[in-house]
C-alpha cells in the first residue's frame, strides 16, 4: 500500500510552512525540545514496522504536562496534526509520523510515580517500560501480567494505546483487563482521568474505549495498573506433534478438559526450526508443530494439571512430551518462543509478522489456507501462534531488496487477514490496525460500522488532529479498497462526509 | 411484557427492532429499553415509549471449548447460566440477577457483578463483542467473536454499564470459563481493621480467594480451585465452615441487611482496596456491609448524598444511591468529563431517543 497520508483517500489536511510551525511552537512552548534538523529527525522515521518509513515534520520531546498540553493546543490552533509516539516498538505503524505533523515522543515521561502494595497497584508514566514495572513490584511479590513480545522495551502508554497482549492473554488478560486508570490530555487540552483506583467509574466506560484506541482521542499521560501476586509456580509442558491439525485440537481438548493455562503456544516447522537454530532450547526440529503449555497457580493445582494435560496431550497423539525440569529450562523453553521472530529474521533478509486471530477451531482450515497462500505467492511463512487465543502470528519471509517482493508480500499478508475474517475471526488481536491494516478494515467493517466509529472519534477530536489516517479508514478509501463491503460501487449515506 | 409460563422460541426479531428504532429517530421520540424489568431501580427513571427486548432471545451460538457464546440480549440470564452449567461453564463475574425474568442484556446495560469481581474481573472484562441496533436503525457489530480483537474503537465494552443510553443492544459475545474443580467458603470471626490487614496481606498471596466480605464482626470468604490448594488453604486459614449460598444470597440482596424494612436509603460506595473505614458522622459498624475485599460497601444512611460522595471521592472512589427515586443515583461527573460525555451521546445518539436520562439527566 502506499504509506503516506494520501488526503484524497484519508481526509484534508492543512499544509503548514515548516519554519512558520517551528516559529510559532518556540514561541508558545518556550522550553519544549522540538527537534527539527532532517539528521536530528531521521531516528524517528519508523517504529517497529520498520518497513514504512515517513520523516516527521518536527518532533516534540516533552518533560510536563504543561508542555504537552502547551504543544497540542498550539497544534490545534495552527491545525497541525500530531502522532503520538511511545518506545516505538509498534508493529502495525501506528506511531508512523505525519510529514506535515508533528511527532509526540513521551519517552521522557519514564517515572514510576508509586508502587502501593497493598492495593496492588502502580502509578506510572507512559514512558515506563513494561518490563521496568514487573521488576519494580518484584519485592513485593507482584506483578504486571501482559508480557507482549516486546516488553523489554515497549512502553506502557503505548500498551495501552494498543491494547498490547502477550503469551499469557488467556488467563489474565489483555492492557485493558489490567489498567485500573489512565490520565489523557485531549487535543484541546484538556485533561481527563478515566477509570479510577477504585474498580469501577461513574459514566461511560471511556477507560475501556481508550485502551487500543492508537493514540486517535488524546495522549495518554498517566496510567494506573492492576498488579497481581505472583503464581507460586510455573511449569511448562512441551509436546511434539507430526501434524499441524494435532496440535490444533490438542488445544481445544486441554480447554474442554477444563483447564486454563497461564499460556499456549504453538509453533510450526518453519518457526522451530528457527529458533531452534537461533536459541538452542532443545526444540524437537523435525516436528511438524509443537505445542507449550504453562501451568501456573498453587503447587498442588498445577501438578495435578500438569498430570491431565499430559493425558490429554498423549491422547491428541503428541509423539514426544517434554516437562521442563527446572526454572532455567522453562525460560529456555520460552526463550525459543519469545525470540521466534528476530530467529526467523536470520532465516530471510525480511519478514513481515502478520496479527490475525481466528475461533481455534478454524485453525487447521486456516493453516492450509496460509500454507495454499504461501505457495502461490511463492513466499516461505513461518507460523507462531498464540492458540490458547486463537491469535496466529504468520511470519512472511521476503528479501525487499528484491523489486516487488516487498509488495507481494503485503499482498500476502492482506490475503491472510482477509483468510480470518472469512472464517469468523479479526484482522489483529493485539498489533493494531495502525496504518498497516488500514485498507484491511474495511473487509472487517461495515461503512455504516466505520461511520459509528468515526463519530467516536469526533466526540474527542472533531478536528481529526490526532493520528489522522490510522486506525479508521474513510469511507472514500473503502469505496477504493475494500470491495467486500460496497456493493455496485454506491456507498450508504451519501450525504456523509467520507472522512 | 407479560410474563410467560411456556418455555419461549428462540426468536430473531433485531429486523422488527430497528424498524422500531429508525421510526423513534425519525420522530425524535424517546424511548425506554426494558429487558426482564428487573433491574429498574438501579438509575434515573425514564420517559419514554417501552422497547421490550424480551422476544428477541436465544443463544446463537456456544462452543464450549472455544470458552465463547453468542446470545441475543432477551435471552434470561438464567438460561444462559443454565446452559452453561451443562457443560461445566459459568459466567466468571456471577452477575446479579434481582428477580427471575433478568436479562443478558440487563445483565451488560447495567454492568453490574458478583462477589467474584475482585479477582475474575468485571461484566466488561468478558464481553468480546457486541450487535448494537445505532440511531438509523441498522445492526451494528463490534468487538468479535474471538478471544482477541483490536481492530477499532472498543465500543461492545462501551456500551456495558451505558444502561443503554448509546445505543439497543442486540447480541453480545462473552467470554466464558470452566467452573472452579472446588470450591469451600468459611466464616472467621475478626474485627473489620483485622480483616483489612489480612486482606491486605492475602491480596499479596497466590491465594485461591473469590470472595471476600465482611459483617458485624466476621470475615466470609470464599476459596475457589483445585482440589489441593483449596484443601491446603482452608486447613490453613481455619474458621468455621459457610454455606455457600450465602454468596448468592449477597449477590441478589437477600441477606437481612437489604431488608425493605430498613427505610434508609441504600448505597454503594466504590472505593479502592485499602481504603481505610471512613470517617462518616453517625454511621455505626452494622450500617456496613463490606463485599468485594471492602472495594464495594454497602452502605444502610440518611446522610445527604454529597457527604457521603465527598467522602468516597477524597478516598479515590465514588456513591451511588440504589434507592428508587433517587435524584441523582450516580456520582455526578466532573464538568470537564460531562462534556466528553455529552459529545459522545450527541454524535450517537443526537435526538436524545436511546433512554434518555436514564444515566444522568443530560445524557
Amino acid at each position: 500500500m502506499n504509506i503516506h497520508f494520501d488526503a484524497r483517500l484519508d481526509g484534508e489536511l492543512p499544509r503548514r510552512d515548516k519554519a512558520e510551525v517551528l516559529a510559532s511552537l518556540q514561541q508558545s512552548v518556550p522550553d519544549l525540545t522540538l527537534l527539527h534538523r532532517e539528521e536530528d529527525l531521521h531516528p524517528f522515521e519508523c517504529d517497529g514496522l520498520a518497513a514504512y518509513r515517513v520523516l516527521p515534520m518536527l518532533v516534540a520531546l516533552p518533560e510536563t504536562l504543561d508542555q504537552v498540553v502547551a504543544l497540542l493546543k498550539g497544534c490545534r490552533e495552527l491545525g497541525v496534526p500530531v502522532v503520538t509516539r511511545g518506545a516505538g516498538t509498534g508493529l502495525s505503524g501506528g506511531a508512523l509520523p505525519l510529514e506535515q505533523g508533528v511527532l509526540l515522543v513521551m519517552s521522557r515521561f519514564n517515572r514510576i510515580l508509586d508502587v502501593d502494595p497493598d492495593a496492588r497497584t502502580a502509578r506510572v508514566e507512559p514512558g515506563v517500560r513494561n518490563l521496568a514495572i514487573s521488576e519494580a513490584v518484584a519485592p513485593h511479590g507482584l506483578y504486571y501480567a501482559p508480557d507482549p513480545s516486546s516488553q523489554i522495551a515497549c512502553s506502557i502508554g503505548g500498551n495501552v494505546a494498543e491494547n498490547a497482549g502477550g503469551v499469557h492473554c488467556l488467563k489474565y488478560g489483555l492492557t485493558v483487563h489490567n489498567v485500573m486508570k489512565v490520565e489523557i490530555i485531549t487535543i484541546e487540552g484538556e485533561r481527563l482521568t478515566l477509570g479510577s483506583e477504585a474498580l469501577d467509574a461513574p459514566g461511560f466506560d471511556l477507560l475501556a474505549l481508550i485502551n487500543g484506541s492508537e493514540g486517535m482521542l488524546g495522549v495518554v499521560t498517566e496510567i494506573t495498573v492492576k498488579l497481581l501476586p505472583k503464581p507460586e509456580t510455573a511449569k511448562v509442558l512441551m509436546a511434539s506433534f507430526d501434524d499441524v491439525g494435532k496440535a490444533g485440537h490438542a488445544v481445544g481438548d486441554i480447554i474442554a478438559a477444563g483447564i486454563i493455562p497461564g499460556g499456549l503456544e504453538m509453533m510450526d516447522n518453519l518457526a522451530i526450526r528457527a529458533a531452534e537454530d537461533f536459541i538452542h532450547a532443545g526444540y524437537p526440529v523435525e516436528a511438524e508443530a509443537i505445542l507449550l503449555c504453562e501451568l501456573d497457580g498453587v503447587e498442588a493445582d498445577v501438578d495435578d494439571d500438569c498430570a491431565r494435560v499430559r493425558e490429554v496431550l498423549e491422547t491428541a497423539g503428541a509423539t514426544d512430551i517434554q516437562q521442563a525440569h527446572d526454572e532455567a529450562e522453562r525460560a529456555l523453553f520460552w526463550a525459543g518462543r519469545k525470540n521466534a521472530f528476530p530467529a526467523v529474521g536470520r532465516m530471510s533478509p525480511d519478514y513481515y509478522c502478520m496479527d490475525g486471530t481466528i475461533p481455534r477451531r478454524e485453525l487447521p482450515r486456516v493453516l492450509q489456507g496460509i500454507s495454499k497462500l504461501s505457495e502461490q505467492f511463492g513466499l516461505r511463512v513461518a507460523n507462531v501462534f498464540h492458540a490458547g487465543d486463537g491469535n496466529m502470528h504468520p511470519l512472511i519471509l521476503f528479501d525487499a531488496n528484491r523489486p516487488g517482493e516487498l509488495e507481494q508480500a503485503e499482498d500476502l499478508g492482506g490475503k491472510i487477514l482477509e483468510l480470518c475474517v472469512e472464517a469468523g475471526g479479526s484482522i489483529t488481536g493485539e498489533h493494531g490496525v495502525g496504518r498497516e491494516k488500514i485498507n484491511q478494515m474495511c473487509a472487517q467493517f461495515s461503512p455504516e460500522e466505520l461511520t459509528t466509529f468515526h463519530a467516536v472519534k469526533a466526540a474527542f477530536d472533531p478536528e481529526r488532529l490526532l493520528n489522522p489516517g490510522k486506525n479508521i479508514p474513510t469511507l472514500a478509501r473503502c469505496a477504493e479498497f475494500g470491495a467486500m463491503h460496497v456493493h455496485g460501487g454506491e456507498l450508504p449515506h451519501p450525504e456523509l462526509p467520507r472522512f | 411484557m407479560a410474563n410467560t409460563t411456556t418455555p419461549t422460541p428462540d426468536r430473531d426479531i433485531s429486523e422488527a427492532l430497528g424498524e422500531r428504532v429508525r421510526k423513534a429517530d425519525a420522530d425524535g421520540t424517546p424511548l425506554r429499553i426494558v429487558g426482564g424489568d428487573t433491574k429498574g431501580f438501579y438509575g434515573r427513571p425514564v420517559e419514554g415509549e417501552a422497547l421490550s427486548t424480551r422476544e428477541h432471545r436465544g443463544i446463537t451460538s456456544y462452543d464450549p471449548v472455544e470458552l465463547i457464546v453468542s446470545v441475543r440480549t432477551g435471552t434470561p440470564l438464567a438460561e444462559l447460566e443454565a446452559r452453561l452449567a451443562e457443560h461445566g461453564q459459568m459466567l466468571p463475574f456471577e452477575p446479579p440477577h434481582f428477580g427471575d425474568t433478568a436479562t443478558v442484556g440487563g445483565m451488560v446495560a447495567t454492568g453490574l457483578s458478583g462477589p467474584r469481581r475482585p479477582w475474575a474481573g468485571a461484566v466488561r472484562d468478558f464481553v468480546l463483542g457486541a450487535r448494537v441496533i445505532t440511531r438509523a436503525g441498522d445492526e451494528q457489530r463490534f468487538g468479535g467473536e474471538v478471544m482477541k480483537n483490536v481492530a477499532g474503537y472498543d465500543l461492545s465494552r462501551l456500551m456495558v454499564g451505558a444502561q443503554g443510553s448509546l445505543g439497543l443492544l442486540t447480541e453480545v459475545t462473552l467470554k466464558v470459563l470452566p467452573r472452579p474443580s472446588a470450591s469451600h467458603s468459611l466464616r472467621l470471626e475478626m474485627p473489620l481493621d483485622q480483616a483489612r490487614a489480612r486482606l491486605a496481606e492475602w491480596g499479596r498471596q497466590p491465594l485461591p480467594l473469590t470472595a471476600a466480605a465482611w459483617q458485624t464482626g466476621a470475615l466470609h470468604l470464599r476459596l475457589e480451585g483445585g482440589p489441593g490448594s483449596v484443601a491446603a488453604t482452608r486447613e490453613r486459614l481455619g474458621g468455621e465452615d459457610l454455606e455457600a449460598d450465602f454468596w448468592e444470597a449477597l449477590r441478589e440482596q437477600r441477606l437481612a441487611f437489604f431488608s425493605r424494612e430498613d427505610a434508609r436509603p441504600l448505597w454503594r460506595l466504590s472505593l479502592p482496596y485499602d481504603t481505610p473505614a471512613l470517617a462518616l458522622d453517625g454511621v455505626a459498624e452494622d450500617d456496613l456491609l463490606y463485599d468485594w475485599a471492602g472495594c464495594q460497601r454497602w452502605l444502610r444512611s440518611e446522610l445527604p448524598a454529597e457527604t457521603l460522595r465527598e467522602a468516597c471521592a477524597s478516598a479515590g472512589g465514588h456513591a451511588t444511591c440504589l434507592t428508587p427515586g433517587a435524584a441523582a443515583p450516580f456520582t455526578p461527573l466532573a464538568p470537564v468529563m460531562a462534556k466528553y460525555h455529552r459529545r459522545l451521546k450527541a454524535e450517537l445518539d443526537p435526538k436524545g431517543i436511546f433512554n434518555p436520562g436514564r444515566l444522568y439527566a443530560e445524557l
